[in-house]
């Protein structure tokens, strides 16, 4: 029988990293042994365009198509292409890649060698926050384990491809998770997000082709080149392909990360994974996949949690980790904790980000103490088509950020019509 | 600029950042690893040291300065010995991070963005840490704290 949860294969309870011994017992870099010499890059693109595997870091797109943007060949111009891993996992409510991260770094570094062979990039970067210090030194640990194998440096496994891997560890801020702002900090200026185009397949780091992929994505790249495209759509139980770290995060009896099929039920998430609600809390709304995404209302839980599915729900699965609103904690509140959130960490290039979501802010900080009017629930409604519009900023941080907001003025209006009505706020701090 | 006044940074500072310029195509590039590796060895990262690794990546300090400010781990403050992050992002808030705050507080003396007099702690928010099913979560120094209760920060912070 084949693997049928790959990611989380070598993730124990306890948390212990697997080491490179232990990986390659387990089957660890088989992957890139069947690639090298056995599959040509192009072979290698065309298993992970049919694996119909997305995006893991929140947006979903095709990594195969992704990657087919890249100059290959004739096509490519000489010098240096790049391959960055995205680890910079920093939106609210988001755990998944930590564990990924801590537990098998190997299978995060075997990912990236197959990537950037498919791409035939020559140089790699990890982008991590600063604060994932144990992910730091055993990512550290596990690429001068490979250096000794040969599985990174100089002709790897006696091939003509070569691939030096470095970790470049961040200082801070969220906008470094947005790709384009990924590689301005990793230039070393100002994390700024670029106006696209150019894409940066094409004109990336230091203005070469550069791929920017999200930890957990890079993770499924040697299974699927191991088992192959048909095996890995087949992981899937709906629309989507492969597996799914999924999270619950909130007033659960049992909060956690679980690898699942894609399209598992949310409420087998959160009843079955997390235990369902803590004891004397019920189930308000949550946020399918971070603080960037909009609430779903219990009437959903029985969609699968997939792309397509929280996509027509009008959500998006975003990282698949889940936040919970519980019934006794402020809606409002909820929201105006996650708009100033998204107010600190802008950039502050583009007007409507710098200076729209603090006024939201404001707004909403207003009407949870009491002092709201009537009229303020059109601001934020207008705020709303004006800052969430696409188009209006470089990048997607403050449409991100009106997505909480325009489904709680939509499923919790009456929460925010009775702190205005009633000049206060009927919930109390959180405890 | 006085350059005479400007101190030399360390041989060990210099080898680490060289080792960083060993593989970007220009000097400005390992502006951010240049400040980290300045701030592991002295806390922070003061004017004259700004001015020598700007001096030393040939970029003008401005510059640098306008790097430096744009990311909340440079300190360009003195910190104490360990610096207090308390994640105060959505989940960590739904647990009570505003009560922990306070009994920080209530324990050093000492609100956000300020130092004990001892100098031992600073004590700062921190976006989302990546943690949100053991909420809520801090870090002290290098350590991670979950499942913080107001009791936890009793035994964390034993005088």
């Amino acid at each position: 029988m084949t693997v049928q949860l790959p990611l989380t294969r070598n993730i124990h309870a306890d948390r212990r990293p697997t080491d490179l011994q232990a990986y390659e017992q387990n089957g660890g870099y088989q992957a890139l042994r069947k690639a090298i010499p056995g599959m040509p890059p192009a072979d290698c693109l065309q298993t992970v365009v049919d694996s119909h595997l997305r995006g893991r870091g929140g947006a979903g797109f095709p990594t195969g198509m992704k990657w087919s943007f890249v100059p290959m060949g004739e096509n490519a111009s000489p010098g240096h292409k790049y391959l960055i891993c995205n680890a910079d996992e920093m939106e609210p409510g988001a755990f998944k890649d930590r564990l990924l991260l801590e537990c098998d770094p190997h299978q995060l570094v075997e990912g990236m060698i197959l990537a950037a062979y498919t791409l035939q990039a020559d140089i790699a970067y990890i982008f991590i926050r600063p604060e994932y210090l144990l992910a730091t030194e055993r990512l550290n640990q596990a690429i001068a384990d490979c250096h000794r194998k040969g599985y990174l440096g100089k002709n790897i496994l006696g091939s003509d491809f070569s691939l030096d891997l470095y970790v470049h560890v961040s200082a801070g801020r969220y906008i470094c998770g947005e790709e384009t702002a990924l590689i301005s900090a990793l230039e070393g200026k100002r994390a700024n997000p670029r106006a696209k185009p150019p894409f940066p397949q094409v004109s990336g780091l230091w203005g070469r082709p550069t791929i920017v992929n999200n930890v957990e994505t890079l993770c499924n790249i040697p299974h699927i080149i191991e088992h192959g495209a048909q095996w890995f759509i087949g992981l899937g139980v709906s629309e989507d392909a492969g597996t799914k770290l999924y999270g619950v995060s909130g007033r659960v009896r049992n909060p956690g990360c679980w690898e699942l099929p894609m399209g598992t039920p949310i409420r087998e998430i959160l009843e079955h994974r997390a235990g369902g609600m803590e004891d004397g809390y019920a189930l308000r709304g949550l946020l399918p996949g971070g603080g960037s995404t909009d609430f779903l209302v219990p009437e959903h839980l029985d969609l699968p949690m997939d792309y397509s599915a929280i996509g027509k729900a009008g959500s998006r699965m975003g990282t698949g980790t889940i936040i919970i609103l519980d019934d006794r904690t402020c809606p409002v509140a909820f929201v105006k904790n996650l708009i100033d959130f998204f107010a600190q960490e802008s950039c502050g290039f583009c007007t409507p980000c710098r200076d729209g979501l603090p006024w939201s802010g404001q707004v909403l900080e207003d009407i949870e103490n009491g002092r709201g009017r009537p009229e303020d629930l059109e601001t934020l409604e207008r705020q709303v088509s004006f800052i969430g519009a696409i188009g209006n900023t470089h990048c997607a941080l403050a449409p991100g950020a009106m997505e909480p907001l325009q489904s709680a003025l939509h499923y919790f209006r009456e929460d925010f019509e009775k702190h205005i009505d009633d000049g206060r706020c009927p919930y109390g701090e959180p405890h | 600029m006085n350059n005479e006044r400007i101190p030399v940074l360390t041989e060990l500072e210099l080898s680490e950042i060289d080792a960083e310029l060993a593989h970007v195509p220009y000097r400005s590039a390992a502006a951010i690893d240049a400040m980290r590796i300045v701030q592991r060895h002295r806390g922070w990262v003061s004017d004259e040291s700004l001015q020598a690794i700007a001096r030393h990546l040939e970029m003008s300090a401005d510059e640098l300065d306008g790097i430096a400010t744009f990311y909340t781990l440079i300190f360009r403050r003195p910190v104490g010995e360990k610096v207090i992050l308390l994640c105060n992002s959505v989940t960590c808030w739904m647990k009570g991070c505003d009560k922990l705050q306070r009994r920080i507080t209530e324990k050093l003396g000492i609100g956000l963005a300020e130092t004990t007099p001892d100098q031992r702690y600073t004590f700062l928010p921190i976006s989302c840490l990546g943690a949100c099913d053991k909420a809520p979560v801090m870090m002290v120094g290098d350590d991670l704290y979950e499942n913080l209760a107001e009791q936890t920060l009793d035994e964390v912070f034993r005088s």
